[in-house]
């Protein structure tokens, strides 16, 4: 039996007493004590910092066209190399790292922010309204998303505010259903029924009084889908639909490497934005899942 | 001085939810959860009202309180003189009168919000009647606290701080703070363990007294009923069969499913003699309910006329008690 | 010890270990249970008599275990140390369900949605008898017949939600007297369901104790329950049995301060409106910080200094069954 040791160092620690734990700091405590979160929240950190403060870290403009000295593996002068035009690759990473996690997270927030009103509105109140939000959320995720932002793209052009408009489009179903189905099943707890008699407005009801206890797993769904949409900025920015080429996106750096001469002699162009989208894509899944285990009463021990 | 008005007048009460099926939602069948009250609540009484799990005593409560809408009848409610039926005030003259009508729910823990503080959970009824100043809000909710044996400073903490016994009290203070006149308790004693049970039973007995409130109590429990209420009625399948005196109907109920009933309670004194009668089969389904009494399939003394004819709740007097029956072998 | 004694625990001892904390649930617990006799085990929640019951089938939950005592079951063929079986070894196993069987409150989630109660039931015998799939089917029509369940024949094939919540449990009472075990357990079997059904349920259990000679263990926190089906009853206070003995001994003269408050605070039938209820003081303390000596003592009107430092040792009142955990007990030799 394995547990068993662990069993006789909890029996014979005598009890301490003190101040009653709360589930709030016993949560960040479990979420703490999960190594790959942490791991997670340090890689993320790294990142998020070093894009935000990229004027910093970098000299180069990620804009600068230097045709002297284009196509240049990494060296002291560009950690990173060089691109066919001669900018800058460590500090195109570095600015495209600032547009790609503002489309991330602003779309993931835009998502968030739609589904989490008409989810936590349609299931709290049931009845029409709710199948009217089901049945349009429902039109929205059948329609193939790669045809839908050809479609977009092609109407109402490549930007960076049409990418996250076409994102927020798209993806606001997922965490609709989630709130949706939380709501449904708050909505039976008898506290609701109590300020329902004493005829409080529904939306103070709905928003102020029910809205917090549904949050945790909208939280962690915030976090994931920031990771997803990163991918999905980059995906299409390699097929060239993202955002303009113009702007350096950590999508549109790796849109180089579409040919397979880069792909094969220049590997600095795409290794290292390879790299660093995916450590980030990791280490936000980490934090997710860790926010996820740590909130889960289920999981005690 | 005319004749003092009840505070609250059922006249043939109706409630029932559709059945629903299919690809289209098609209602197929009503649950007739309530089908068919006529009761009187007298200002300053306790009514227990017992019944088995599906008799719609639950369902009676809320829609009492309009959290259910009546299909068919008038709640007749007593505004200082004036009787308004409940059923017919718009949304906002129901949202007003709910000051006066409150309730107590079953489950300790699903009844507090557990991402408000207490105050934070009575907060917003208050300011919703009227109080603004937040200092004022603090001061009733610490009164009311007091007022169910517990300290005013707990209002700041959160509810996973608190026993069930507990909760239980704050879900009293809660119905409290806007002064009502009626309190529903639904099950309000059911999921505390035996030595709380007794504990909240007196809160609420010295609460009435001091607030001089009106109850009705809503529990499946005979023993409970019997040491709360004034007056008892027993429900089954959506409609009173029994209404009477608490002690009347424990030393003289006349109806066989009442009889039934507090038979088969398990009583904790070793003298009690025991004359157990087991009903057979289950209460029915309120979807179909049987023609007739809606006791007769389990009732050992039916007649023929109990099959087709269903029997109205009528008013006797025994011993100079009233003492109201639904069933056909009661006669004069 | 009298000879019909099928299972003995002696000084059992069961802690639950959650959040890095570790709950004493069952503190040194010793009963016996007879052949033909019902014991039922009276307490609020959180006293530790469901543990108990869990303890004795092996059923723990995971973050649990057996720290010291023993568990003894007379088996046929000899004593079965049951707190020294593998959890889920075989020897368990073939014990369970044959010799021991067990009924739960909630017979909804007891039950499986997706197999028909016949599958249910017969899966047992499978398991345990050598019958053939028809004599199977035979033997499980039988016992849905003898549960009082109308129809038997049509009513194996059906799935349990087409049961109402009696039938559910008297289905499952069928489950458990399918290999007529010697010890049934029921943890709190009736508290789900409506008291006439209730009073069906017991008059079944009464009739198959009377039939097989089985011996019974009650869960239950319902004084009622205790008065009308115990032979002999232990009432559990956090963790420790405070009186035990016969139902006359334990109810007619209840010695210790918690028995004694517990049925004083209950309303009973028939005493009407007039009757005082007194609570017990207080709530139960919280089971990861347990007072240091009786652990009813913070809530006990006849608490001494004494009572705060030592958990009373058990002892029996003269040549009677009747033994209890207390220095002062109500009624003892100082008073009038």
């Amino acid at each position: 039996m394995k547990p068993n040791r662990k069993f006789d160092r909890i029996r014979d620690t005598l009890p301490t007493t003190g101040k009653p734990r709360f589930a709030g700091s016993r949560a960040l405590k479990r979420m703490i004590s999960n190594p790959l979160s942490v791991l997670g929240l340090i890689v993320f950190s790294i990142i998020v910092l070093s894009a935000v403060f990229a004027p910093l870290i970098s000299a180069y403009s990620p804009l600068k066209i230097d045709l002297r000295g284009i196509l240049k593996p990494p060296s002291w002068e560009h950690w990173f190399g060089t691109d066919k035009l001669g900018r800058d690759i460590f500090a195109r990473v570095l600015y495209g790292g600032q547009i790609s996690i503002l489309i991330g997270l602003g779309s993931a927030l835009g998502a968030a922010a739609i589904g989490v009103a008409l989810g936590a509105y349609g299931g709290y109140k049931g009845g029409w309204i709710d199948r009217l939000f089901l049945r349009v959320s429902e039109i929205f995720m059948s329609f193939p998303q790669i045809i839908l932002v050809l479609l977009l793209v092609s109407i109402i052009g490549q930007s960076v505010t049409n990418l996250m408009v076409i994102f927020i489009i798209t993806g606001w179903g997922s965490i609709y259903r989630m709130a949706r189905s939380r709501m449904l099943s708050i909505r039976e707890e008898e506290y609701v029924l109590a300020l329902k008699a004493f005829g409080l407005n529904d939306l103070i009801i709905c928003y102020k009084h029910m809205l917090p206890n549904a949050m945790s797993p909208i939280i962690v769904n915030i976090t994931l889908s920031t990771a997803m949409f990163i991918l999905q900025e980059a995906a299409l920015s390699f097929l060239g639909l993202g955002v303009p080429l113009e702007i350096s996106t950590w999508g549109n750096i790796l849109n180089v490497a579409n040919d397979l001469n880069v792909l094969a002699r220049y590997w600095w162009i795409w290794l290292p934005v390879g790299t660093v989208i995916s450590l980030f894509v990791l280490s936000v899944n980490f934090i997710g899942d860790g926010l996820r285990d740590s909130t889960d009463p289920s999981q005690l021990g | 001085m005319k004749p003092e008005l009840p505070l609250v007048s059922l006249r043939g009460l109706k409630t029932s939810f559709p059945v629903r099926k299919g690809v289209f939602q098609r209602t197929v069948g009503q649950v007739k959860a309530v089908a068919g009250v006529d009761l009187e609540i007298r200002r300053g009484e306790t009514l227990g009202l017992v019944g088995e799990s599906g008799c719609g005593k639950t369902t009676l409560g809320k829609t009492l309180l309009q959290l259910t809408k009546a299909s068919e009848g008038q709640i007749l409610y007593d505004f200082d003189g004036v009787q308004k039926d409940l059923c017919q005030l718009s949304v906002r003259e129901m949202d007003e009168a709910r000051r006066k009508l409150q309730i107590v729910f079953q489950d300790p823990y699903s009844s507090l919000n557990p991402a408000f503080t207490i105050f934070g959970s009575l907060e917003d009824p208050l300011r919703r009647f009227g109080v603004h100043k937040r200092a004022d809000r603090r001061r009733i909710v610490g009164d009311l606290l007091e007022q169910v044996n517990m300290k005013a400073d707990y209002m700041d903490r959160y509810p996973n701080e608190f026993s069930g016994g507990q909760r239980q009290r704050i879900g009293i203070a809660r119905a409290l703070c806007v002064n009502p006149e009626l309190l529903v308790c639904d099950e309000a004693v059911s999921a505390l363990d035996v030595s709380i049970r007794a504990q909240v039973l007196n809160l609420l007995l010295r609460l009435k007294q001091e607030r001089g409130l009106t109850y009705v109590f809503i529990t499946h429990d005979l023993s409970v009923v019997e040491y709360i209420s004034d007056r008892i009625a027993v429900m089954y399948l959506g409609k009173i069969v029994e209404l009477a005196d608490a002690v009347d109907l424990y030393r003289g109920a006349l109806h066989p499913y009442t009889l039934a009933l507090l038979s088969a309670v398990p009583v904790a004194n070793l003298d009690h003699v025991k004359n157990r009668i087991v009903l057979g089969g289950d209460v029915p389904s309120p979807v179909n309910p049987p023609s007739g009494c809606p006791f007769h399939p389990r009732c050992a003394h039916r007649l023929a006329r109990c099959e087709t004819e269903a029997p109205q709740l009528k008013k006797h007097v025994i011993n100079g008690h009233d003492h109201s029956v639904a069933c056909h072998l009661i006669q004069e | 010890m009298h000879d019909d004694v099928l299972i003995s625990v002696q000084n059992l001892k069961t802690f639950l270990y959650a959040n890095g904390r570790c709950n004493r649930a069952v503190n040194d617990v010793t009963f016996e249970i007879r052949k033909g006799r019902t014991l039922c085990v009276v307490g609020e929640s959180g006293c530790g008599k469901s543990i108990t019951a869990a303890s004795v089938m092996q059923l723990l939950p995971e973050l649990s275990r057996i720290e010291g005592g023993q568990i003894v079951y007379q088996s046929p063929g000899g004593p079965i140390r049951i707190d020294q079986l593998a959890k889920n070894g075989k020897k368990m196993r073939a014990l369970r369900g044959a010799d021991l069987a067990m009924i739960f409150q909630d017979p909804m989630t007891a039950l499986n949605p997706v197999y028909t109660i016949g599958q249910q039931i017969s899966e047992n015998l499978r398991y345990h008898t050598k019958l053939k799939p028809r004599a199977r089917r035979a033997k499980t029509i039988s016992l849905l017949a003898e549960m009082g369940i109308p129809i038997p024949e049509q009513r194996v094939d059906e799935y349990p939600h087409q049961f109402s919540g009696g039938m559910r449990q008297r289905a499952m009472i069928a489950m458990a007297m399918a290999c007529d075990p010697h010890v049934l357990i029921a943890d709190e079997p009736t508290t789900a369901l409506d008291v006439t059904i209730q009073a069906q349920v017991f008059e079944l259990m009464e009739k198959l104790k009377a039939k097989h000679q089985t011996a019974v263990m009650l869960i239950t926190h319902d004084m009622g329950v205790v008065t009308e089906l115990a032979d002999d009853v232990i009432v559990m206070y956090m963790g420790n049995i405070v009186e035990g003995g016969t139902v006359e001994e334990v109810l007619r003269t209840p010695r210790h301060p918690y028995t004694r408050a517990l049925l004083d605070s209950i309303p009973v039938l028939g005493r009407g409106k007039d009757q005082k209820i007194d609570p017990i003081q207080g709530t139960t303390p919280d089971p990861y910080e347990r007072p240091p000596g009786c652990q009813f003592a913070p809530r006990c009107p006849r608490c001494q200094p004494l009572c705060e430092q030592a958990l009373p040792p058990e002892q029996v009142l003269g040549e009677s069954t009747h033994r209890l955990r207390c220095f002062f007990p109500v009624g003892g030799p100082n008073e009038a």
